[in-house]
């Protein structure tokens, strides 16, 4: 045990990181680079630019990346199926659509990304998860880590401590993975307890799964000394030096465009827009004065956007006129809490001044409110 | 290598390039690759069923997630066609031809199938005669799907869809300096290129710094050292070259800001403007604010505006009314809850902080702070924006002097508060001093509020503000 810490640490002083610039045109067979950054977006565009510019036939990439706290989704997922996107607001966790396919994970600092960018004929996922669980056992070789079918990695057969997705373009393709090292547990399960109650979509559905950190397993399985660890085992399959290359996601020099790509990631369009259209059915149970009433609501969300919207209100609660306006402003509007907030607030401004009415508005829209 | 069959040939030819061979003889680029495959000559409007190629990992089906393209549009070679998925991995199909989408053969979520017909593509006849001497023809090579174009035997690389664009421009290709991988010529050269012929702006630059609802509060204090007045960068949208308009539906929140824009127009306003001295309140906020610090708050402007506010607002109840629909009666208002425009990326919103009457300067100060950082978060409540009756707008702190602020129903007046400017004035003695000028602009309405009482409430808040002292006699 002593021994390998010594030699993780001789790992350690011996990696070469360097910032420079000119190793695009390097004419090995490989290239391992790492982010300096921790934007969720910042790193996804990275590998958007990477996946769009660079020339792969002669040199594949391995990317090494980490993030402060975001939850993921992939490209084809529904944000409100797959995360508690209240709690996202409140702990000011961020929410990042990749382009990739597959399921939602949770980031933190205590997570590990790796992307293996290769031609499109050369896609080969079994190869790098192999790569992965080879240089994990030369770690620790009590290790009981394998692949599964699903492009899973298990430890002790029954924890998930690795998610696969991929992205496969016209000549290019890219194939990214989690590890587990030292993630915060308790966050990453209630982020992906998802709230929302009467969803119906084909999104793609996550598979949720128990996990496990490598850190608990092992406490010398660091964030740092597993990413080396990958690396070194990358360095020796591809015969290349053990030499990660530092990049920063925000110079335009050495990847020109990066901005714009970290910027349409960002976009409510991206992260929300993109969600295939859905449709929620469900039962509000409003408590007024003595009662308690049971309203319901049916809506078609398309493109993150209220397409349809039905409110099934007691006759003559809200005066019809007003009912009325309520759902022409919402159809069209974006299925999203502080649009709605922004809207019903300012049309209680041409409302009647009635306390009655008010409250009764206000009890409706909060209700409404607490769908999104 | 997607094979076209013909079906209805007895000999069947396989076409082993890429393309599929155009029999008119303005294309001639593939000319020489052609071989007779049909014994019917068709001269343009060839439809080609593109296939989904091999995904690779012994893939067989997929499932078909986004569609960008429909039927009847015109798609250039490489332009993506649709998104697929198969087990965790996301697929950019991308047309191998230039023409136009004739047929989606799947629906969103149907299941797809390696090797079946995808989509129809109606190959173009080559509209619009590419100069000759600009097209050379050299066999594709095996796995770089570009045309090569030889101009003064020098070889540029462009895709068609590029190509097309420099000829639609009457740009030489040679002119152009690529950027691409080889030196290859793309889209964003021809526009760069474009844009500095015609001095247009390319490609957008950031945003104008729009104030954070954190600043907003903060009046710029224009101190001798604080030269550095933002100058704002136009916003520029990225040119379409199509030319055309866009138009969108107007939704949600700005369909709402319709409707209360309309209904405020209704309101007869009246404006009254005038200058305010805030030599002395700049120094006690200069005093103040550490101690607010120290207290973990900012403390800008604004707690000293709606404080005086509110005290004004004690001696002209009116002005904190209401007016009911048919004008039949005027509700005055006890709570004081005065709002403040916020700017954020979705537009104009206006909390309001409740109950000012009996709030100090600093319990508005930690409200405001509190508000402003939900607005940018984008999180404020309902309760946070309904309730108002009396509202401050501080532009200033983007810019302007006068301004002529537009009354929120249900409310009556409304003030917009100009940028604080360093000006000369005389005091007293007849000496010229360095004032703290800041211009105030009210809007009231005119059905109840006449000229008179606005002037005298203006006053009123105007000597709170120039002797801050005198606030201290009527905080209640």
């Amino acid at each position: 045990m002593v021994l390998q810490s010594l030699k993780n640490c001789l790992w350690l002083s011996c990696v070469l990181r360097t910032p420079k610039a000119f190793f695009w045109s390097t004419a090995s067979g490989g290239l391992i680079i790492q982010s300096v950054s921790n934007d969720i977006y910042q790193n996804l565009a990275v590998e958007d630019w990477i996946h769009d510019h660079m020339d792969l036939e002669k040199q594949q990439v391995l990317f090494l990346w980490r993030n402060s706290p975001a939850v993921v989704i992939g490209r084809h997922q529904n944000p409100w199926q797959e995360c508690n996107l209240r709690l996202l607001r409140q702990k000011n966790i961020k929410l990042a659509r990749r382009r990739s396919g597959g399921g939602t994970v949770y980031h933190d600092l205590g997570n590990i990304n790796l992307t293996f960018f290769t031609t499109r004929k050369k896609y080969e996922r079994m190869e790098n998860l192999k790569l992965i669980v080879k240089a994990l056992k030369a770690l620790q070789p009590q290790l009981d880590v394998h692949v599964t079918a699903r492009y899973d990695i298990l430890l002790d057969r029954q924890y998930k401590i690795s998610g696969t997705a991929a992205k496969l373009g016209r000549t290019s393709a890219y194939h990214h993975c989690t590890l587990l090292c030292n993630t915060d547990k308790s966050v990453l399960s209630s982020v992906l307890r998802s709230p929302y109650k009467g969803l119906k979509s084909n999104a793609t559905p996550s598979v949720p799964a128990l996990v496990k950190n490598l850190f608990e397993e092992d406490p010398s399985l660091t964030s740092e000394v597993l990413l080396d660890a990958i690396a070194k085992e990358y360095a020796t399959q591809h015969q290349i030096d053990h030499h990660i290359n530092l990049i920063n996601p925000a110079d335009e020099t050495l990847l020109p465009g990066i901005t714009n790509k970290a910027k349409e990631l960002q976009t409510w369009e991206w992260v929300y827009g993109k969600t295939p259209k859905f449709n929620v059915s469900t039962c509000l149970n409003m408590a007024y004065k003595d009662s308690v009433l049971d309203v319901k609501v049916n809506m078609d969300v398309k493109h993150g956007r209220i397409e349809v919207c039905n409110i099934d209100l007691p006759e003559q609660w809200l005066p019809p006129g007003l009912y009325s306006e309520l759902v022409k402003s919402l159809t069209g509007s974006k299925f999203c809490p502080n649009e709605t907030t922004t809207l019903v607030t300012t049309l209680l401004r041409v409302c009647p001044q009635d306390d009655e009415l008010h409250s009764r508005w206000s009890l409706l829209c909060e209700n409404m409110i607490m769908l999104m | 290598v997607c094979i076209h069959r013909v079906r209805s040939c007895s000999s069947i030819r396989f076409i082993k390039s890429k393309y599929v061979c155009v029999f008119d003889k303005s294309a001639l680029k593939f000319s020489h690759q052609q071989r007779l495959f049909r014994t019917s000559a068709v001269s343009c409007g060839q439809i080609v069923q593109f296939k989904l190629s091999d995904i690779g990992e012994g893939i067989t089906e997929v499932t078909v997630k986004e569609w960008y393209v429909k039927e009847g549009d015109s798609v250039s070679q490489f332009d993506s066609i649709c998104e697929v998925q198969s087990d965790k991995a996301s697929v950019t199909i991308t047309s191998r031809y230039d023409g136009v989408i004739r047929k989606l053969h799947y629906s969103i979520d149907d299941i797809a199938f390696v090797g079946k017909p995808l989509v129809d593509i109606e190959i173009d006849a080559s509209k619009g005669v590419a100069p000759e001497e600009d097209v050379v023809e050299t066999p594709p090579m095996s796995h770089e799907e570009h045309t090569h174009q030889e101009i003064k035997g020098h070889k540029t690389l462009a895709t068609p869809a590029v190509r097309r664009l420099a000829m639609e421009n009457n740009i030489k290709l040679s002119e152009i300096v690529g950027t691409g991988k080889d030196n290859r010529i793309l889209k964003e050269d021809i526009l760069n290129y474009l844009a500095k012929q015609t001095g247009a702006i390319l490609p957008p630059s950031p945003k104008a710094e729009i104030v954070a609802p954190l600043r907003k509060t903060e009046a710029v204090p224009a101190a001798p050292k604080d030269k550095a007045r933002k100058i704002p960068v136009p916003v520029s949208r990225p040119i379409a070259f199509s030319g055309k308009d866009k138009t969108e539906p107007v939704t949600g929140f700005q369909k709402a800001m319709v409707k209360t824009m309309s209904a405020a127009l209704k309101i007869p306003h009246f404006g009254y403007c005038d200058e305010i001295d805030l030599t002395q309140l700049v120094q006690l906020r200069e005093e103040l604010k550490p101690l607010a610090e120290l207290r973990g708050v900012k403390l800008s402007f604004m707690p000293f505006f709606i404080k005086a506010a509110s005290l004004g607002l004690l001696q002209y109840p009116i002005l904190n009314s209401s007016l009911d629909e048919n004008c039949q009666n005027v509700t005055y208002k006890a709570s004081h809850n005065i709002g403040v425009a916020m700017d954020t990326e979705q537009g104009l919103i206006v909390p309001n902080v409740k109950n000012v009457q009996v709030c100090s300067v600093f319990d508005i100060a930690v409200e405001l702070n509190r508000l402003q950082s939900l607005g940018s978060a984008g999180q404020l409540g309902t309760s946070d924006l309904t309730g108002g009756t009396f509202t401050l707008s501080n532009i200033g702190t983007i810019g302007g002097t006068y301004a002529k602020p537009v009354i929120l129903p249900p409310e009556v007046a409304i003030g917009a508060l100009g940028k604080i400017q360093v000006l000369p004035r005389f005091n007293g003695k007849g000496e010229v001093y360095k004032a703290q000028i800041m211009n105030v602009s009210w809007s009231a309405d005119h059905r109840i509020i006449d000229g008179a009482t606005m002037a005298r409430f203006s006053n009123l808040w105007k000597s709170y503000l120039e002797n801050p002292a005198s606030m201290l006699l009527d905080l209640k």
